[in-house]
């Protein structure tokens, strides 16, 4: 099979069945057909789970969803206002940690030294992050900062999905900084601009929708995210009050209530996934929509 | 600005020297690639700080005991990490063929390019959903088919160890089956990319000579394009390893030592998801303890992936 020249010489005109071309052209359609019904197989979870989260999670789906607290177990009735403003919190505090952080770095490493060991070093980092899984983030955030104040908090959630998307911001930063064209760096130097106010006036505005892409996969990838809030903001029936205090998400209160025996609260969870599916695609969406090349 | 700037005299005066002020935009810069380094540090070393009291009591009698009891004070993660192995492996040998069948789809041109689009962007979705909604999923369609069809096998079958009864829905085999549905868009993604960057002209040749479409595919493009594919099960295999919520709701949870696929069993992460917010005093030493052993497993995993990937990329360079 790996050696075309041997298989050819040998076999293809031989009577033994196998090189003769009506094998040959049926193996070939049966290939064809095999790879196309697989690959068309992977349609049929896809829309189960479309179909469910829209069926399962429609019904319930009305304004009080969005301005009420969750019902006590057993009892009917209430919404899930306190984890969606528990979930953009959280993903809003991950952003202030990790938006600077993140696009700083890729500005080091592609345009103040882009060929040195510590550029280097920095990309590997990256992609090592990338593959640390998402529980990590939590197990880190637990013990760096709910086992020093001594509380679940918001901000300790923030701050496990902050390390989480730090690398996909970074790395897509970076990817964006490196498609703005050499000429326009060197235009800027040539009207005696400093490296700063090139990279300030004229990298960044340019590579900014390309950045901003990042940041929305970035929000995507935050928001649908459970592990690493689940014991670091923990979870709350109430309103958030602070950051300091433990906070509902929409992704923990999908898992916790999915395993509960009461028939309401597992129609909030699919309602929940239908909400959370919504913000993820949306996001993305949004992702694709504020990257629109302009020099094309 | 101004045309005439040699005839109006300067605008300063002309003893400043100019004097390079030292940017502290490059530092913030340098700054933020320092931090982003030392993170990675800072992790691994506060996880293994705060496991060090049950590194220095288990040592690696943690690793070969098969009993976690936290009220007992006995922690061993054997069967946990027997569980880790045995999933991501099931759902690998899953998903590889699959996400292999669906890589040749998108690259070669089977069907029109609109109905490939469309396949395409299903990966993509699949990608974007939570692990959470695939575990709601997976409770309330995948745990009553493998209750089901799992009773049928384990009667007719169960003589076979990986196969023996009693069936449950909570199982090693239901968690494997919504992990290879997740890692298939790694595997995919991952597979066209090389597949995509087989030279044309290896094609060209390998039609000229007479072979048709599926031997080209068999005995040219796959062994071309195949340090890539091996990354792309390599990197898959890391990204199940850590998948923790769809597992958590579907494993079972249990720290029981079975060969069977069809009873529940446990993985290192899914254990974290379950324990720690209840977890006090030497359980979350052993819980940091279990965290470091996964952190480690994710990583030795993902550089091997990435070394195949980066091997691949310089090796076909000098084709294209």
């Amino acid at each position: 099979m790996t050696n075309t020249a041997s298989h050819s010489d040998k076999n293809f005109f031989s009577a033994d069945g196998k090189g003769t071309s009506v094998f040959r052209l049926f193996r070939n359609r049966f290939l064809t057909g095999l790879c196309i019904a697989l690959s068309l197989l992977t349609l049929v979870p896809l829309f189960s789970i479309v179909i469910l989260v829209i069926q399962n999670g429609f019904p319930l789906l009305s304004a009080n969803l969005f301005t009420q607290l969750p019902p006590a177990p057993g009892m009917d009735g209430g919404g899930f206002g306190n984890a969606i403003l528990g979930t953009l919190v959280m993903v809003g505090i991950s952003l202030v940690f990790s938006v600077p952080l993140g696009i700083l770095a890729a500005i080091f490493v592609n345009e103040y030294a882009p060929v040195s060991w510590l550029a280097s070093a920095v990309r590997f980092v990256a992609k090592l992050l990338t593959g640390i899984p998402s529980i990590i983030c939590g197990v880190f955030a637990f013990a760096a900062v709910v086992m020093t104040t001594h509380k679940f908090s918001a901000l300790a959630g923030g701050i496990a999905l902050a390390i989480l998307i730090l690398p996909t911001i970074l790395l897509t930063a970076e990817q964006a900084l490196l498609g703005v064209p050499y000429a326009f760096r060197e235009a800027s130097f040539g009207v005696g601009a400093t490296p700063f106010q090139t990279i300030w006036r004229i990298v960044l505005p340019e590579a900014m929708p390309a950045i901003m892409t990042g940041v929305m996969l970035a929000v995507a990838r935050a928001a649908g995210e459970t592990a690493p809030v689940l014991f670091t903001a923990l979870f709350s029936q109430n309103w958030i009050k602070g950051i300091m205090e433990p906070t509902a998400s929409l992704s923990v209160l999908i898992y916790n209530f999915a395993s509960l025996p009461y028939a309401y609260h597992i129609k909030l969870a699919w309602s929940a996934s239908l909400v959370l599916v919504a913000l993820v695609t949306l996001s993305n969406i949004l992702a694709q929509v504020i990257f629109a090349p302009k020099h094309r | 600005m101004g045309g005439n700037i040699s005839t109006t005299g300067p605008s300063r005066p002309v003893t400043q020297e100019y004097r390079p002020r030292p940017d502290f935009f490059r530092i913030a810069c340098l700054l933020a690639s320092i931090l982003t380094i030392t993170l990675l540090a800072f992790i691994v070393g506060e996880i293994l700080f705060k496991a060090w009291p049950a590194i220095s009591k288990f040592g690696l009698g943690f690793i070969t005991g098969i009993q976690w009891s936290p009220n007992r004070e006995v922690f061993g993660v054997l069967p946990v990490l027997i569980g880790t192995a045995a999933s991501s492996f099931l759902a690998l040998l899953l998903a590889l063929p699959l996400g292999l069948a669906i890589a040749l789809f998108l690259s070669e041109d089977f069907l029109p390019p609109a109905i490939r689009q469309v396949i395409r962007f299903v990966v993509e979705l699949l990608a974007a959903i939570p692990s959470v909604v695939y575990g709601l999923w997976g409770i309330f369609v995948v745990i009553p088919l493998v209750q089901k069809y799992g009773a049928v096998i384990a009667a007719k079958f169960g003589f076979i160890p990986f196969l023996a009864g009693p069936a449950y829905g909570n199982s090693l085999l239901t968690a494997s089956l919504v992990l290879a549905l997740m890692v298939l868009p790694t595997i995919t993604a991952i597979s066209r990319s090389s597949l995509v960057a087989v030279p044309y002209a290896l094609r060209e040749g390998s039609y000229a000579l007479g072979a048709t479409r599926w031997e080209t595919i068999l005995s040219v493009i796959i062994p071309t394009a195949a340090p890539g594919i091996v990354a792309s099960g390599i990197l898959a295999f890391g990204r199940a390893m850590g998948e923790t919520m769809a597992v958590a709701m579907l494993i079972g949870n249990s720290q029981r030592l079975s060969w069977s696929l069809l009873s529940p069993s446990n993985t290192l992460s899914a254990l974290l998801a379950n324990q720690f917010a209840e977890a006090d005093g030497i359980q979350v030493s052993a819980l940091m303890y279990a965290a470091a052993l996964l952190v480690m497993l994710t990583l030795g995993v993902n550089i091997a992936g990435e070394a195949v990937l980066r091997r691949t990329q310089k090796a076909t360079a000098g084709l294209r």
